[in-house]
């Protein structure tokens, strides 16, 4: 057919090579391609792909920390971690999740809606994550799953830790924790990198130290192939347990006032009035914080919350009540700074005292006849307080009262503390928008009116004057730092003949000295003695006689209601009226008086009177905390040799 | 003029063995010898079923080039046509009794193993082409009942396959067709109108595309249109290629191969794999070696001095290359997944067979260069 080396094969082949250059040229170009793409994947975006590669390789599991402890003075833990039995799923190892809830609903006796509620969680997320089932099994219900384990497939059962308050007195001050809330992402962004189902602290302590109480959380990286199962461990973070906390709190005091206290709805404060270290913080009535850690029953939520007295309040810091009587210390002092009232100057009690025909009823109705400064503290005069207060006026009473810690918060970081108020003239124009009235400075002078305050504040108050007027910041924590207030104490003994003037103060020992002249300061303790421990002084039926415990105090009594002059004719006594209508009972004390050391308040809500029903239970708790002293003197010096 | 015969005739079976292409032989044997380690990575490093079988495989099928090269051109000439038709009928009984895998049906089942026709009929229709313009002379190319019978023999198979449905084959097919057509002088305004044809029926014919087909042109044009889904292979692959780095992972330590993220890593992505652990060194080593045996074949074909030979060699060769470069540029992103095994490396026996049947014909181009095929 076709000659081999026939002209037309030649034309062929010519045709042939030169297409094929073509083509040829086309490869060139292409494999250039591709090797440019190699380039850049291989050598410009490596660091990209490898960062990816390995997002895709690994995945991390994170693990809870375990919060730090909290405990009193003595070492002893007022909330702790106990252990706690936890059953989790994951839902990728069990075959059939049907047949597996229905075996657990026989063991555990799981309700079908938390049942229900877990199936639709599985459902949103990844396969490979656990889901907790229960969080706190009890022994018996964790060993019947460990029965049957083998078979159930994809059930977890371990051993966690869990809060623990081991005492109800500390409920208010530790606060709990409870399931993080949405609220709680919004206002912790460390929550942010925890893991699910940590427990945050929702109120007290807990709250207020919740940031590094709560510890750093730890993880386990494993490898994970495309389908997300755990191929092997790379790596293991156990995390870190939370900062450990050494508060000032006695733990045996707090339960012993909490006893004391009964059910009644009262507060107790004690501080040491060198250092603010509070000694011990009682709210009445308690509740158990441990039911908030798993979540709280429906049923003991409703009883907590229709409790007429407010089991969840921390009255201590967050209730308000007018200070009654014991602000005539206040109003004594702020008297004899300014200098406008001779303290020898007698005034005649008949009881009843006018005001732009307005009638001012002391407690006493048939008056307490002639009365010096020193008298009308001690029997608590109202009378003569009256004058006292019409004479100083409402503004320099308002500033000596802010002086001494009322009026303002006292603790840092407490977010159910309230602030309380002291009422000036400027105040009520700015909070009420009206003109201050003269009666109303009369009603001030004996703690009515606009008054509130905290009793936290009262006995700081208290504390403030114990130490012969010096400023001092309530603590709840263990703090080491030194002690001028001491150390001018100490000097003071040692010199008794030598004169300090305040700015020797100020510039030796640091110290913040809250008078003018401290001979004030020293007449109005003098005053509280002779309430106490004189004849006829409103609390002298619940003196000591021991010099060991002798106190010095002032009580109180905080209208509710106006009595009305019916009332007022019939001698109506505070036992027969409504509870809810009874005064607030209050009582300030320090002690023991010749070498103060403690300073208390006490509030009992509708108590009556503060000599009837507030001295009483002071005198149980001053004297267990005196008991103590000599305990917490040698702790302290223990502590500080270590340092 | 009869004296190329006589030449032939003295060939003892030591020249015959002393002419072969020697640098092309040590190239396929060096690439069989990557894949067996590519292999053996894919099984986890256990020397398992699949690096076995593909020993096995390589084994025979090299054997089978050998033998094949040692055929006269001449016998690869005349049974060319019947070699086509055969390919054809397989293709045809895959129709019928074919077996279905993956929602196509592309195998046929015979005892040792199974065959995809469609990859024989890659060099079926070379072949058949390679003949048929040997067979015509230049000025007949371009009359239109010229191109009759080379269109039908390229669209016939080629709808074959689009039927399975195998859209990967089927253009590889098609591309081949056209190389030989273009080499023996087809002029370039019939492949214009075939083009303008082509892309006039293409939304017709993506009307009958089956849903996952769309979806993985979609995906191509956009990877992260469905990072789980379509666009999961073309991620995870391009991650693979790109963690491997300048030196690679190292030999079975290819984390995206291991851990599963890396799919189909035995046959399409079996590059992925390669260049993961071996890195951009050993990307290049493997581009290089299958650009060496492209150039040898062109070479093969430069030598060769009938017009059957040149164009089976150069169209061989440049199909060669189609495939490497589909390959390469499906998992390095560069074109949609179309599925394109990459010759020898990607585990299959019928792929396999296929390339080398091809390099066994053009090997036995290169021993019989000077023997007319007529």
């Amino acid at each position: 057919m076709i000659n081999f080396g026939s002209g037309n094969t030649v034309i062929k082949s010519k045709l042939i090579s030169r297409r094929m250059f073509v083509l040829t040229a086309a490869k060139t170009i292409v494999f250039c391609g591709i090797f440019g793409r190699l380039v850049s994947l291989q050598i410009n975006e490596a660091t990209k792909y490898k960062t990816l590669s390995d997002k895709n390789r690994f995945r991390e599991w994170k693990l809870a920390p375990q919060r730090g402890v909290i405990r009193d003075y003595f070492d002893k833990e007022i909330a702790s971690n106990e252990k706690v039995y936890q059953l989790h799923i994951t839902p990728e190892n069990s075959p059939n999740l049907e047949t597996l809830f229905f075996r657990l609903k026989t063991i555990l006796n799981l309700s079908d809606k938390r049942i229900f509620y877990l199936k639709k969680k599985i459902a949103k997320q990844k396969p490979w994550e656990p889901i907790i089932v229960s969080d706190n099994l009890t022994w018996s219900e964790f060993s019947r799953i460990n029965l049957f384990l083998h078979e159930l497939p994809g059930v977890e059962p371990l051993v966690s830790v869990a809060r623990q308050y081991p005492d109800q007195s500390t409920a208010h001050l530790v606060g709990y924790v409870s399931q993080v809330s949405q609220k709680d992402l919004q206002n912790k962004q460390y929550l942010k990198d925890m893991s699910v189902g940590i427990a945050v602290g929702k109120t007290g302590l807990e709250n207020k130290l919740d940031k590094d109480i709560i510890g750093k959380v730890g993880f386990q990286r494993y490898e994970v192939n495309a389908f997300g199962k755990r191929i092997k461990q790379i790596q293991i973070d156990p995390g870190e347990t939370g900062k450990n906390y050494r508060t000032t709190i006695d733990l045996d005091v707090q339960k012993f006032t909490s006893e004391v206290l009964e059910d009644k709805a009262a507060s107790v404060c004690v501080m040491d009035i060198y250092n603010g270290d509070i000694i011990t913080m009682v709210s009445s009535p308690s509740y158990d914080p441990n039911s908030f850690v798993h979540g709280i029953d429906k049923k003991y939520w409703n009883e907590l919350i229709t409790n007429d007295k407010k089991p969840l309040n921390n009255k201590a810091i967050a209730g308000l009540y007018p200070p009654g009587s014991t602000i005539k210390i206040i109003v004594a002092l702020s008297a004899l700074e300014n200098g406008i009232w001779n303290p020898k100057k007698y005034l005649n009690c008949t009881g009843v005292t006018e005001l732009y025909g307005e009638k001012f009823h002391c407690w006493k109705k048939k008056g307490h006849g002639p009365m010096n400064l020193r008298s009308a503290i001690q029997r608590s005069c109202d009378v003569y307080f009256y004058e006292v207060a019409r004479l100083l006026g409402v503004d320099r009473l308002s500033e000596t009262a802010k002086k001494f810690g009322l009026g303002k918060k006292v603790l840092e970081g407490f977010i159910e503390e309230r602030a309380g108020v002291v009422p000036s003239t400027a105040w009520k124009r700015k909070f009420i928008g009206k003109n201050w009235y003269l009666g109303e400075t009369l009603h001030s002078g004996i703690g009515q009116g606009y008054f509130q305050s905290t009793p936290l504040q009262l006995c700081l108050m208290t504390a403030q004057i114990a130490n012969g007027g010096f400023e001092i910041k309530p603590r709840v924590l263990v703090n080491d730092s030194k002690n001028n207030l001491r150390e001018y104490i100490k000097f003071k003994n040692e010199n008794p003949n030598e004169p300090l003037p305040i700015d020797m103060l100020v510039s030796n020992f640091d110290l913040n000295p809250l008078f003018r002249n401290q001979e004030n300061i020293n007449f109005v303790k003098d005053a509280m003695f002779a309430a106490t421990n004189e004849a006829g002084g409103t609390s002298f039926r619940s003196r000591y006689n021991d010099q060991k415990f002798m106190f010095a105090g002032k009580t109180g009594s905080s209208q509710i209601k106006r009595f009305t002059e019916l009332q007022r004719e019939l001698e109506i006594k505070q036992k027969d009226i409504d509870y809810k209508d009874r005064d607030h009972a209050l009582f300030v004390a320090f002690a023991p008086y010749k070498d103060p050391k403690y300073a208390i308040s006490v509030v009992v809500e509708h108590g009556g009177t503060g000599s009837g029903s507030a001295a009483p239970i002071a005198k149980k708790v001053i004297k267990k905390v005196l008991e103590r002293d000599q305990m917490r003197e040698q702790v302290q010096n223990l502590t500080g040799e270590e340092i | 003029m009869f004296q190329p015969r006589s030449i032939q005739s003295t060939m003892t079976f030591r020249d015959k063995i002393l002419s072969m292409d020697y640098i092309l032989l040590l190239s396929i044997l060096l690439l069989g010898i990557v894949s067996m380690f590519a292999m053996y990575s894919t099984d986890g490093g256990k020397f398992d079923y699949h690096t076995k079988s593909h020993i096995l495989r390589f084994g025979i099928f090299f054997l089978m080039f050998l033998i094949i090269s040692l055929f006269q051109i001449r016998f690869w000439y005349q049974t060319s046509s019947l070699l086509y038709i055969a390919f054809f009928i397989l293709l045809l009984g895959v129709k019928y009794f074919g077996l279905t895998s993956s929602g196509s049906q592309r195998w046929l089942n015979f005892y040792f193993m199974n065959l995809q026709p469609s990859e024989l009929m890659k060099i079926g229709l070379i072949l058949f082409l390679a003949k048929y313009y040997h067979r015509i002379s230049t000025q007949d190319v371009n009359k239109i009942k010229f191109l009759f019978l080379p269109v039908v023999a390229l669209v016939a198979p080629v709808l074959l396959v689009v039927a399975q449905p195998d859209l990967g084959t089927s253009i590889l097919i098609a591309l081949g067709g056209v190389t030989v057509s273009w080499l023996a002088g087809v002029r370039v305004k019939f492949f214009a109108y075939a083009s303008i044809l082509f892309i006039s029926l293409t939304p017709i014919a993506i009307a009958f595309l089956k849903p996952y087909q769309k979806s993985r042109i979609l995906t191509f044009l956009n990877p992260d249109r469905d990072p789980l889904g379509a666009g999961y292979q073309i991620i995870q692959s391009k991650i693979a290629i790109g963690s491997g780095g300048l030196f690679g992972k190292g030999f079975l330590n290819g984390s995206q191969s291991y851990l599963d993220y890396l799919p189909e890593k035995h046959t399409d992505f079996i590059f992925t794999l390669f260049s993961e652990e071996f890195g951009f060194v050993g990307s290049l080593f493997i581009l290089i070696l299958y650009s060496v045996i492209i150039l040898r074949l062109i070479n093969i074909g430069d030598m060769t001095r009938s017009s059957f030979g040149k164009l089976y060699c150069y169209s061989f060769a440049t199909a060669f290359f189609i495939y490497v470069a589909v390959n390469m540029g499906m998992v390095l992103g560069l074109l949609p997944i179309v599925g394109a095994p990459l010759p020898i490396m990607s585990y299959g026996g019928s792929s396999m067979m296929a390339i080398m049947l091809g390099l066994g014909i053009a090997m036995s181009c290169r021993i019989y260069k000077d023997t007319p095929v007529n």
